[in-house]
This record gives C-alpha cells, sequence and structure tokens, in this order.
C-alpha cells in the first residue's frame, strides 16, 4: 500500500451516516463511486464542466469531481440514488425523464436529476416553469445523445408531477374524492 | 393479435435502472481491481531513445510496470487493419505500446499498474522517456505538400488514393453549357461521449478463462481480437459490453491498446486489472473525424441540372488506419445523395497527418460528402440565379424510378442502389415545414429593422442496415419470461425497448414478460456491432424470424395438446388458445413446459413434462429427429445489400450584426427511416444528431497546432453544445417508405440527424451574409473575420447579394 497518510471521514450519504478511510486527494467522486460503491453518480470531465457528477450537498448542487472526500464531512450529500422516496416511489424528475424520453445512454443523466431536482425546490408546487427557465436550470450540464429537447420538456413535466401529488395528498385532495 | 405495440411511441424500458442510478458502466464494474495509468507521448512525431522508470518503481503501490519490450507473441505485432481494401496501399497501425517511435500525440508508450489509478498516475509521472523529434505533418495540405512524412517509409503521406467514377466527366464537363469549380473544407471534430473508453478484465485461473468488460460497439469481434492476440481459444474468453454511456462511432474501433493490454496484465498479475478513460486520455488517444480539405468542379444547364461532378477530396486520415478507409467510401458514395447524375468521379487521397486517427464518428463520412453536393446545388443556384430548392428539385430522383442503381461499390462491398424513398416529397415536406416560400418576404422585412436572416437547406441519402449480417435469440421459459438476445451492443439506442416491441408483437406476449439483452457474448456470439445506423435494421430483423420460429414450434406444440388444427391457433397476451374457442387454451409457460421432455420433475409445473405425464406417441422418440427441446429460437438476417434511408433539413438563422453570433430561429427535419419502431426513440435520434451536427458547424473543431499539440483537449475549449447552443425546437416531420429489402421495412436512423447540419447551416450563413461560405465550422470570430474582409473587398460576395442590392437600389 501506499504511504500516504490516511483519514477517517464519516460521511452522510443520502441520509446514511458511513466511514470511509481515505487519503486527502481523493475526491469525492471517487470515494462515492469506489468506497462507498454507490456507482450513479458518474464522472465525465474530472473538472467540473460536464455536470455528470453533480451531487447535493446540503441540498445544493455540487460537482463531485472538484471535491475532496475530506471536505464533505459535516455536510449531507444527496445522489441519484437518494432521490426517490424511502419507500422507492420515484422524485418527480424521475418519473419525468422516464414519460418524455429524457434520456438515451444514461451516462449524462444523474447529474441532470440532482440538478434539476434541486432547482425544482425553488418552485412551489402549482407555479409552473417556463422553458426558457428550465433552459436556464440545465445549463451547465452536457449531454452528447439528446440534444436537450426531452430534458427541457422533462423539467416541465417534473413540475407538473409535483403539482399533482401536491393536489392529491393534501386535505383539500381527500375532500374533493369524497365529494 | 396482441395489444399493437410495433410503432408504438412507448417509454423506454431500461430507463427504470438507468433514471435510479442503477445503470452499470465500465468504471462501475470491479471497484477491487488495479488501477492503471499510461505513459503517453507529449510529441507528434518523434523517436523513442530511452525509457527510464526507475524512480518509478519506488513508488508505493505498483505492481507492474510494462513497455513495448514487455510484450510478447502477437501482443508485438502491429495492432491489426481491420478493414483491408485494395484501395489501402500503404495502411499502417500502431503497436499496443509504442515500438521504437511515436506518430501522434498521445501514444500509449508504458503501462503502469498499481493499487489504484491515483498511484498508477504518481509512478508514470516519474517515468522519464528520451525522444529524438521530427518533422510533425499537421493539415492535410503540408502531408499533401510531403515535405516531410509521418512516416518514414511511406513518402508521399498517402495511405490510399480510392476513386470512384461512372460516366466520362471530363467530356461531360467540356461540353456543359457552365462550370463552378471551388474548394472548401470541413474540420474535425469527434464523437465525444460522456463516457469515454474503458477496459475491465478478470482472468479465472483455475478455469482458465478470461472475462473481459469493455466499453464498445462490438463485444464480439474484440472477443476474437483478444483471442488472436492472447492466444487464446476462443471459448476461454468472454467479452461483455455493459451499461455504455455513448459511443457514436469511437467505440466500433478495435481492439484498441488498452483492450488487450488489459486483460494482457489481467493474466500475467493473476489480478483483476482495470482502466477507465479520463477525459484528456480520450481527446488524445481515441479518434476523430470529418477533417476534409475538398476541390470540386461541376457542370449544369440553364435549368439547374447537373450534368457532371468531378470532386478531388484530401481526407486526413491521422497518424494509422486501423479502421481502413471506410469513411473515404462512404464519402465519395454517399455524396451522390438524393439526386440523379451521369457523370461522377470522386478521387479521396486519404493522408497521414501526425495527429489522433481518424475512424467513423456519427454519420462516418457523409456529413463531408453531403457537404459537397448540397454546397454544389448552392453554386449553381446561385450562378443562374434560381431558387435553391428549385434547382435540388430538378435533379431529384423521382419516386417511381426505384431501385436506383448508382453504379458504384458501397462500404459493405455491394453495390450502391438505393431500394425505397420518395425525394420529391420529402423536399415539398420540408419546404412547408420551414416555410421556404414566404421565406424572402420576412428576410426583407428582418433586414429593414437591421436583422440578418438566412435560410438554407440540405437534402441527403443515407445508407443504412449494412450487413453481413445479425443474430436473434427469443426463449420462452417455462416461467413465461421470453428471453431475447442479440449480439450488438447498446450505447443508449433503446434496443432493449425497440427488440422487445418487435418480439412482443411476432410472438404474441406482453412485452412485461421480455427481457433483451445485448453485447454479450456468453449469450449471443455471433455478430458485427452498433454502427452505421445497422442495429434496429439487423437485430430488428433477426430478432423478428428468431421470435416467428418460436411462434410457429409453440403452435405446433399447442396444436397436439389441444389436438386442433395449428392454422387455427394464434397467441394472444402469452397465452395459445383456439380461434372462436375460449375454452381452449394453453399458456406459452406451459407450452414452454411440455417443450422440453423431463425425467426429473422439479415443482408442479414440470410434472407435466416427464416421462409418465407426457402426451406423446409409442412410436416417435421424445424430441424428434428434426426437432430440440426446448421453447426457444435462432436466426439471422443477413442483407443483400444496404437500405438507403433519406432525409432533409432547413435551417432559419439570425447572425447578430454586432456580436456575430449566430441564433438558430428555426431547425426543421423531414425524414424517413422505412418504417418506424418507435417514434419516440427516433425522434430522440433526431434531436441527437442535430445537436451534434450545431455543434459541428458552429462550434467544434480540434484545434491542432503546427507542432502537432492538441490545443483544446478539454471539455473548457472543445465546444460541445450546450442546451443554450442548440435549436429551441426541432420541427420533425416523418414518411415512411418501407425498404423492400427486408420482413420488416425498416431502415436505420441512428446517424440521420446529423448529416447535414453543417451543410445546411452554412447555406443558411451564407443567405444570411451574402458572403461565400467555404470553410465549416463557423464560429462568431470567423464570421467577424468574414465581414471585415467584405467591408475591405476582399471576401468573395455570393452573386445572390449582388442582385438583392441591385433591387434594393432600383
Amino acid at each position: 500500500m501506499s504511504g500516504e497518510e490516511q483519514f477517517v471521514v464519516s460521511l452522510s450519504v443520502n441520509g446514511t451516516r458511513r466511514p470511509v478511510t481515505v487519503p486527502a486527494r481523493r475526491l469525492l467522486s471517487d470515494a462515492l463511486r469506489h468506497d462507498l460503491e454507490l456507482t450513479g453518480t458518474h464522472v465525465g470531465c474530472e473538472h467540473g464542466v460536464c455536470g455528470a457528477c453533480t451531487v447535493l450537498l446540503d441540498g445544493v448542487p455540487v460537482r463531485s469531481c472538484l471535491m475532496f472526500a475530506v471536505q464533505a464531512e459535516h455536510h449531507e450529500v444527496t445522489t441519484v440514488e437518494g432521490l426517490a422516496d424511502a419507500d422507492g416511489r420515484l422524485h418527480p424528475v424521475q418519473e419525468a425523464f422516464r414519460d418524455c424520453h429524457g434520456l438515451q445512454c444514461g451516462f449524462c443523466t444523474p447529474g441532470f436529476l440532482t440538478t434539476i431536482a434541486a432547482a425544482l425546490e425553488d418552485y412551489p408546487p402549482g407555479a409552473s416553469i417556463s422553458a426558457d427557465e428550465a433552459r436556464e436550470i440545465l445549463g451547465g450540464n452536457l449531454c452528447r445523445c439528446t440534444g436537450y429537447q426531452n430534458i427541457v420538456k422533462a423539467v416541465g413535466r417534473a413540475q407538473e408531477i409535483r403539482t399533482q401529488r401536491a393536489g392529491l395528498s393534501g386535505d383539500e385532495a381527500t375532500d374533493r374524492d369524497s365529494t | 393479435m396482441t395489444t399493437k405495440l410495433f410503432g408504438e411511441p412507448i417509454a423506454r424500458r431500461e430507463d427504470a435502472r438507468l433514471i435510479v442510478g442503477k445503470g452499470r458502466y465500465l468504471d462501475d464494474i470491479g471497484h477491487g481491481a488495479l488501477g492503471v495509468a499510461f505513459v503517453r507521448s507529449p510529441h507528434a512525431n518523434a523517436r523513442i531513445l530511452d525509457i527510464d522508470v526507475s524512480a518509478a518503481v519506488e513508488v508505493a503501490g505498483v505492481h507492474a510496470i510494462y513497455s513495448y519490450e514487455d510484450l510478447d507473441g502477437a501482443m508485438a505485432q502491429p495492432l491489426p487493419v481491420l478493414i483491408p481494401h485494395p484501395s489501402l496501399t500503404a495502411p499502417r497501425t500502431g503497436y499496443p505500446l509504442a515500438n521504437g517511435s511515436v506518430s501522434h500525440v498521445g501514444e500509449p508508450i508504458v503501462m503502469v499498474v498499481a493499487d489504484d489509478r491515483y498511484l498508477a498516475e504518481d509512478a508514470a509521472e516519474r517515468i522519464v522517456v528520451d525522444y529524438e523529434f521530427r518533422t510533425p505533418v499537421v493539415g492535410v495540405e503540408a502531408a499533401e505538400r510531403a515535405d516531410s512524412a509521418v512516416h518514414e517509409d511511406i513518402p508521399d503521406n498517402v495511405a490510399a488514393r480510392l476513386v470512384q467514377e461512372f460516366g466520362d466527366v471530363d467530356a461531360a464537363l467540356l461540353q456543359a453549357p457552365h462550370t463552378v469549380s471551388f474548394t472548401q473544407t470541413i474540420e474535425r471534430s469527434a464523437s465525444m461521449p460522456l463516457e469515454g473508453k474503458g477496459v475491465h478484465a478478470r482472468w479465472d485461473a483455475v478455469d482458465e478463462s478470461l472475462r473481459v468488460y469493455t466499453s464498445t460497439q462490438t463485444s464480439t469481434s474484440v472477443r476474437a481480437a483478444i483471442a488472436t492476440k492472447l492466444d487464446l481459444s476462443l471459448d476461454r474468453v468472454e467479452v461483455i459490453a455493459p451499461d455504455v454511456g455513448g459511443g457514436f462511432g469511437v467505440k466500433i474501433v478495435h481492439p484498441w491498446p488498452e483492450e488487450l493490454l488489459i486483460p494482457w496484465a489481467a493474466i500475467r498479475l493473476g489480478r483483476e486489472v482495470k482502466w477507465a478513460e479520463d477525459r484528456r486520455e480520450h481527446f488524445v488517444s481515441s479518434a476523430h473525424e470529418r477533417g476534409q480539405l475538398q476541390r470540386i468542379t461541376a457542370g449544369y444547364d440553364d435549368e439547374g441540372r447537373l450534368l457532371a461532378l468531378d470532386a478531388h477530396i484530401l481526407h486526413d486520415h491521422g497518424a494509422y488506419t486501423p479502421y481502413g478507409i471506410v469513411v473515404p467510401i462512404i464519402t465519395s458514395t454517399q455524396l451522390l445523395g438524393p439526386y440523379r447524375l451521369a457523370n461522377y468521379r470522386c478521387q479521396v487521397d486519404s493522408v497521414y497527418t501526425n495527429t489522433v486517427i481518424v475512424t467513423p464518428y456519427r454519420g462516418a463520412g457523409r456529413p463531408q460528402g453531403c457537404f459537397a453536393m448540397e454546397r454544389t446545388m448552392d453554386r449553381v443556384a446561385d450562378d443562374l440565379g434560381l431558387d435553391r430548392a428549385a434547382v435540388r428539385e430538378i435533379n431529384l430522383i423521382r419516386a417511381d424510378e426505384f431501385p436506383w442503381d448508382n453504379h458504384l461499390i458501397f462500404q459493405d462491398g455491394r453495390p450502391l442502389i438505393y431500394d425505397s424513398g420518395d425525394y420529391p416529397s420529402m423536399l415539398d415536406k420540408l419546404r412547408d415545414l420551414v416555410g421556404w416560400e414566404g421565406f424572402e418576404a420576412r428576410r426583407s422585412a428582418a433586414a429593414a429593422d437591421g436583422r440578418w436572416l438566412g435560410i438554407g437547406m440540405a437534402l441527403y441519402v443515407e445508407g443504412t442496415g449494412v450487413g453481413p449480417y445479425e443474430g436473434g435469440h427469443v426463449q420462452v421459459l417455462p416461467s413465461g419470461k421470453v428471453l431475447v438476445s442479440t449480439g450488438l451492443t447498446s450505447q443508449g439506442q433503446g434496443h432493449e425497448t425497440a427488440f422487445a416491441q418487435i418480439v412482443a408483437e411476432e410472438l404474441g406476449v406482453p412485452i412485461e414478460d421480455i427481457e433483451v439483452h445485448t453485447g454479450d457474448t456468453r449469450r449471443f456470439a455471433y455478430a458485427v456491432g452498433t454502427f452505421a445506423s445497422r442495429a434496429a435494421v439487423m437485430s430488428g430483423n433477426a430478432v423478428a424470424l428468431a421470435a416467428r420460429a418460436v411462434r410457429e414450434k409453440a403452435l405446433r406444440i399447442a396444436a397436439e395438446v389441444l389436438e386442433v388444427d395449428a392454422a387455427d391457433l394464434d397467441i394472444v397476451d402469452g397465452v395459445v388458445g383456439v380461434r372462436g374457442d375460449p375454452g381452449a387454451v394453453l399458456p406459452l409457460s406451459s407450452v414452454a413446459v411440455l417443450s422440453n421432455p423431463l425425467r426429473y420433475a422439479f415443482d408442479e409445473a414440470s410434472r407435466a413434462a416427464t416421462q409418465f405425464a407426457r402426451f406423446a406417441s409409442d412410436d416417435q422418440p421424445p424430441v424428434a429427429d428434426d426437432d430440440e427441446p426446448g421453447l426457444e429460437g435462432r436466426d439471422y438476417y443477413s442483407p443483400v445489400r444496404s437500405t438507403f434511408a433519406s432525409g432533409a433539413h432547413a435551417v432559419i438563422v439570425e447572425v447578430d450584426p454586432g456580436t456575430c453570433a449566430v441564433t438558430i430561429e428555426k431547425y426543421a427535419v423531414v425524414h424517413d427511416c422505412g418504417r418506424l419502431i418507435n417514434p419516440r426513440i427516433v425522434e430522440g435520434q433526431i434531436h441527437g444528431g442535430v445537436a451534434q451536427g450545431v455543434g459541428g458547424a458552429l462550434y467544434e473543431v480540434m484545434a491542432y497546432d503546427e507542432t502537432g499539440q492538441l490545443q483544446n483537449a478539454s471539455f473548457m475549449d472543445f465546444l460541445m453544445p450546450y442546451v443554450s447552443e442548440v435549436p429551441q425546437r426541432i420541427d420533425i416531420g416523418h414518411q415512411e417508405t418501407p425498404s423492400p429489402l427486408n420482413p420488416l421495412g425498416i431502415k436505420g436512423a441512428g446517424e440521420a440527424g446529423v448529416i447535414p447540419g453543417s451543410a445546411a447551416i452554412a447555406a443558411a450563413l451564407e443567405d444570411a451574409l451574402g458572403i461565400r461560405i467555404t470553410s465549416m465550422p463557423l464560429g462568431p470570430s470567423q464570421i467577424y473575420d468574414l465581414i471585415r474582409a467584405a467591408q475591405d473587398g476582399t471576401a468573395e460576395m455570393t452573386l445572390n447579394s449582388a442582385r438583392r442590392s441591385q433591387e434594393e437600389s432600383t
């Protein structure tokens, strides 16, 4: 083994605290993928341009290839594996990508999903997201397959799903159902 | 029949795992594997004098360091020339690790294996290589001048001289009422999938077998290459393409040095070994495409009928020719497009340069051919003062003229015969879709506001579904699950969905019961690969034929059991039944059980197939002479020649006079790929192709300097389109002209979207600026230079712009 100094870091990923032993230079992307074996996060360029490795750090999108694993301690990391509910119900953006054919090879997809999931939080259910706003949200992620057409559509669809879910889960929906 | 599925825009089945992070791409496999880094040449043309690894072996965690001297047997031989051709008279390939010299920046010289990639890179940095520099050859014109050579024993730098010809071009040009001659260039770009290449290998010393995962477009052929190069029996090697993060052509090349070296090292070290390419490696050691210089002379009559075309093309082949001259062949044949032409000559000189190899990137020579022909059409129209669409129209092959024989040989070694199409109707649809007729008024109105609008169009014909063959296997398990397998690979084309749609419809089973596997030599060992828009045509038809065989067998068995005529049976929702008799039914799962006569029962269902339970004649063997156990079928589709899809794109651009920024205001596509299996997937393919076409037309170049250094080898500097660079909308019109060549009537769709991008956008920019466009891509800086040149009087203006000025002044 190498003589590099190792650090024990407690990473909180998708709500679970997990210790990893890594050298200081180990990228967060590598720690997630190879130490925690959460391989949903992909690495496309290793210098923060493509966005495939985007994860949420305390709910905010960051490039996990531009961070060291040791820097992620004391933060809550969310990866694509953590977007769905605990009971397996897909996040609206995941459902929307499937509905809209928003992915082809799927390699860049986790970065888009995490980015969009965070952006949706800025819009209350019921609020609409215009195509221009969608393009703004997606502006920092590269996709080589889809030409982005259906990804833009998926942003709007995700918001529709959020709205529907909000409408159906509240008291108002129950009242409507009973009448 | 079961619910109609062929032709339906159903959601993709592969998405279920990909949207939750459960895809399995190359670097997701083998967390315990040793990591690999390469020392790659920093020089474009050099002799290697010495390699000093002494400092590297000191690095903790290093397991092995290999250079050419360590390679043995066939590994020490040059890499194969995959596609030999009589015109490829001076082929040249590299070695898995450089043998005494390097011919491009990025060529692998030393391989380091360590505990992980970090440590391997630490060690690689400490390796010192001494070089003797030679003069690099960069660019096709330098290669043509041949002041220096890429390979010392090929002093003219010419790898191949391909001539495609029919009619008498020289005589026809002499007699033509009008001629035009011009030179134009198209830049290098690259496939640039978001996932780079990667290889993982595991050697089982007890079993003496090798399992290799590789991010490839052809697992069967990688398998053959590994077996050959590593001197292993083919049955000891299995190769699997896992989920592949995009290919676009670059991953059809094989065996990449790493595809041989990783398994070779895994065997020597007795350890799992993995290499995942990083982005810079991908830029400098994978493959590029497109770069050509085209010298064109065309002869035509007063109405714009093309009488003769003479094209001399310099094709930049990079440092080696592992994939033969497929790109030049495609350019020189597909250049013809949807047009009738009596006299044609195309000479492609494929020249070596000290740059990364040039092999197919989506479109594979077609965008260049389309650029040559479509820009010729624009020249003819401009010269004669005719409408550009009208000039195209008068030259189109008519709908009643198929099959149309072009009297050339295509990339599959077969005659270039267009099987079907309706090009005039396609052009009509395009004009309507883009608003061609009303555009002059729009342009004038915009011009009055100081806005520069332009419109352009480009048509193409695309040979798809090239042979030699693909196969399909369909098996109904006793559980009722239907396994479908084909050997070619998937890189995002939705094969798991499209092939399932075909089998569901052919067999009459719910799509939920179907599971599709691709690119795994354990499941299907005979295949060619995924390229040339061939997967749907080839494997689509193969799985359809296999499903038909299974259906026939299921009906035969069910007919015996139900004691009816097989002709009275149908399969609906996975149940065989007698038409008109709802009582007489047998689920396919039961047929599967009965298809395999058993001695041993493992469960209640399988009891029905045991020897004391099964219906059978005492006079017949349990498995008839011409039968096999199991409800499964295997078949192959091998076409006599390619099937030809077609399409037409039109684009409206606006150029900002102040910033020279280009905005695509409208992008219209009419597309004909025969019968559509899944329109949603086809549209997705078109969207992606158009985005790559826009990238190639406006942004993407491989910026080599004169020393052969790639100056923009990162996503920061190589400008792939983000969402902000693609058209906000792509209007698509489908036309379905079935292919008469295959059972399903389908044609390929994968590459179509990218082909006419540069030609159509060049035409639109020329129309907007009134300045002749002879080089693509064209970014704001180049447009600024053109405008300045026009102001200085040094740019060539179109005749049409002069006509417009005249109209305005009168």
